[in-house]
């Protein structure tokens, strides 16, 4: 059982209150704001691992992103991953998620015979939920995103995915492209023994020369969708803080909900 | 035939006998883009087994034309057929704008046929506009709702757009529209089987008032407490409303269930009350309720970002003040 999880690196979703746009030159500033795995790409991880333990094989992990996000899949690594690619450069920066599906495609399908693909049902980012579906795509496999549950059986593969109040159940076969949802699993920690293995593991880096792709199918030059302004949402509220004892407060919110026309 | 330049698509969410809700707020937004986009028309692709009853519906809502198919093979959607029979009907007819609803099916569905055009897509637009340019501007959130950002797509075509539902408001029944409809088959899934088969699908509408329908929403957070919860059943009772929570009230398991979660991967609500207890305000969850009409928040904790998106505030634990609030309401009604 040959499984590659596609993780990326995200600032990370505690500190997004920090983020700011310069007004100036109109782009994001997020400064001192840590770099973490994507949340649910380590249930990715954790599936793909949990697989492998079952059904032996490999689990490689891929990801598009600049050289620094060499640490974030030492951590992925770390938790028992066997070999990382790095798909980076230049050239692939500003792609939207087609053009990033394009380039995950095509390192995966260097990498060799896979029989599954797993990711993050979204990004903490951009949140798109676009990839899974747009690598399954690329790749040429059945492809399903909000999985909830997995399982194999002999050949066959039983998947749960969720839907608004409540779920399917599929059956089917391998190869596939599969977007995990939270629910999934709870990831496991990395153990120092782990961090020290991951330092000998094999670790590749890929750019666009080695994945056959011309720039002009990359990044943002490469993207069917351009970027426009960025704007901070105004929410154009300030809380007029209801003063006196707590039995006071309970006072006015009433007051202020018959105002609204809740309360009769 | 290629429709007439300019045409807007949505396509239909449905259960065999009614619509979804998204599907007719879309119906409305896409009337809007249509006429800025110079009159242009809205069509409503509807895919599905014995679904045609809808149409009329559809019509009724704001549809120009009706795009049908009429197929057993499409009674359950999945993605790999769905996205089979829209690409070719995109390739047919030539739409310049195609809209989806960004649940949970329509996320999935979006991207696929976007992958298969090799076109643009923008993930929950929570605004579409036409410039002067005549391209589609569309408003998309990131970092969980702390930036919005203009997307555009100006070459490739059709540009397309996922919404969340609650976004944009229902257009009213007309029941003088008229419309046509026009029937198209789904001959590209002959000889095609699925390599992955929906088995089974369970679905259990929950119990009570759906939370993107009550005036009034009690959403609790982190900060109310496993004990304190069943205060919150009780206030949404009386105000008739309905109960909200955040992703951590959520995975403590106090909420009743993710279809009570507001925020960006949950439901988007825009009451005339959202009264919040115990919230500190991350961004997910500022995003699903801050165009709510009249906004309270309690919290103990004076710094919590959740003030700032609201309108009157009270600095105060949580577990304090809602047995007061209940006694309080409790003495107004008596009156």
């Amino acid at each position: 059982m040959n499984i590659a999880v596609c993780i990326k690196p995200v600032p990370d979703p505690g500190h997004y209150h920090r983020i700011t746009i310069d007004p100036a030159t109109k782009l994001l500033e997020r400064k001192g704001i840590p770099t973490i795995i994507n949340p649910v790409d380590k249930n990715a991880v954790e599936a793909a691992l949990q697989l492998k333990e079952q059904l032996g094989g490999k689990v490689v992990l891929v990801s598009m992103a600049p050289p620094d996000a060499r640490e974030t899949l030492k951590e992925g690594l770390a938790m028992g991953a066997d070999e990382a690619y790095l798909l980076s450069d230049r050239a692939f920066a500003g792609a939207d998620t087609l053009a990033t599906a394009r380039v995950l495609a095509a390192g995966l399908k260097k990498i060799g015979e896979l029989d599954l693909i797993l990711t993050g049902s979204e990004s903490a980012d951009g949140g798109t939920n676009h990839i899974p579906s747009q690598v399954g795509e690329l790749m040429g496999f059945a492809h399903l995103n909000h999985v909830t549950e997995l399982s194999m059986e002999a050949s066959t593969i039983k998947i749960k995915t969720k839907i608004e109040n409540g779920y399917v159940e599929y059956q089917g076969r391998l190869p596939l492209a599969l977007g995990v949802a939270r629910e999934i699993n709870t990831p496991r920690y990395t153990t120092l023994m782990g961090v020290v293995m991951a330092q000998n593991k094999p670790f590749t880096t890929w750019g666009p020369g080695d994945l056959g792709l011309a720039p002009a199918n990359t990044g943002l030059a490469g993207s069917p969708t351009q970027p426009g302004d960025l704007h901070m949402p105004q929410h154009g509220r300030r809380a007029e803080l209801l003063e006196g004892a707590p039995e006071d407060m309970a006072g006015k919110i009433v007051a202020i909900l018959r105002n609204a026309g809740v309360l009769a | 035939m290629p429709e007439q330049p300019g045409a807007v698509w949505i396509i239909v969410e449905q259960n065999g006998s009614m619509l979804a809700e998204v599907t007719l707020e879309l119906l409305g937004k896409a009337r809007e883009l249509a006429a800025l986009g110079g009159g242009s028309h809205v069509s409503a692709v509807l895919l599905g087994n014995n679904t045609g009853i809808l149409a009329g519906e559809l019509i009724v809502h704001g549809a120009d034309k009706v795009i049908f198919i009429d197929d057993p093979r499409l009674e359950l959607y999945q993605n790999d057929t769905y996205g089979l029979v829209l690409t070719e009907l995109v390739k047919k007819h030539r739409p310049e704008i195609v809209l989806f609803s960004a649940s949970y099916c329509g996320s999935e569905l979006s991207a696929t046929v976007a992958a298969k055009l090799e076109t643009g897509l923008a993930a929950h637009c929570v605004d579409l506009n036409i410039n002067d340019r005549g391209e589609l501007v569309q408003v998309v959130p990131a970092f969980g709702g702390m930036v919005l950002g203009d997307i555009f797509c100006p070459i490739e075509r059709p540009q397309m757009a996922s919404v969340k539902p609650g976004m944009f408001s229902k257009p009213d029944r007309d029941t003088t529209r008229t419309g046509e409809v026009i029937k198209e088959t789904a001959s590209i899934l002959d000889g095609y089987e699925s390599p992955l088969k929906a088995v089974r699908v369970v679905q259990k509408q929950p119990a009570g008032l759906p939370l993107e329908k009550a005036a009034t929403v009690v959403a609790g957070g982190w900060g109310v407490g496993q004990d304190t919860w069943p205060y919150l059943n009780q206030l949404a009772g009386a105000l008739s409303g309905a109960v909200g929570c955040t992703r951590p009230a959520l995975d403590e398991g106090w909420a009743e269930g993710e279809h009570a979660m507001i925020g960006t991967s949950g439901k988007t609500v825009r009451p005339q009350v959202y009264i919040g207890f115990g919230v500190s305000g991350s961004t997910h969850h500022i995003a699903g309720m801050k165009d709510s009409k009249v906004i309270i928040n309690i919290n103990k904790d004076p710094e919590a970002p959740i003030f700032q998106v609201s309108d009157y505030g009270a600095v105060v634990d949580a577990k304090e003040l809602l047995p007061l609030l209940l006694k309080k309401i409790g003495e107004h009604k008596e009156k």
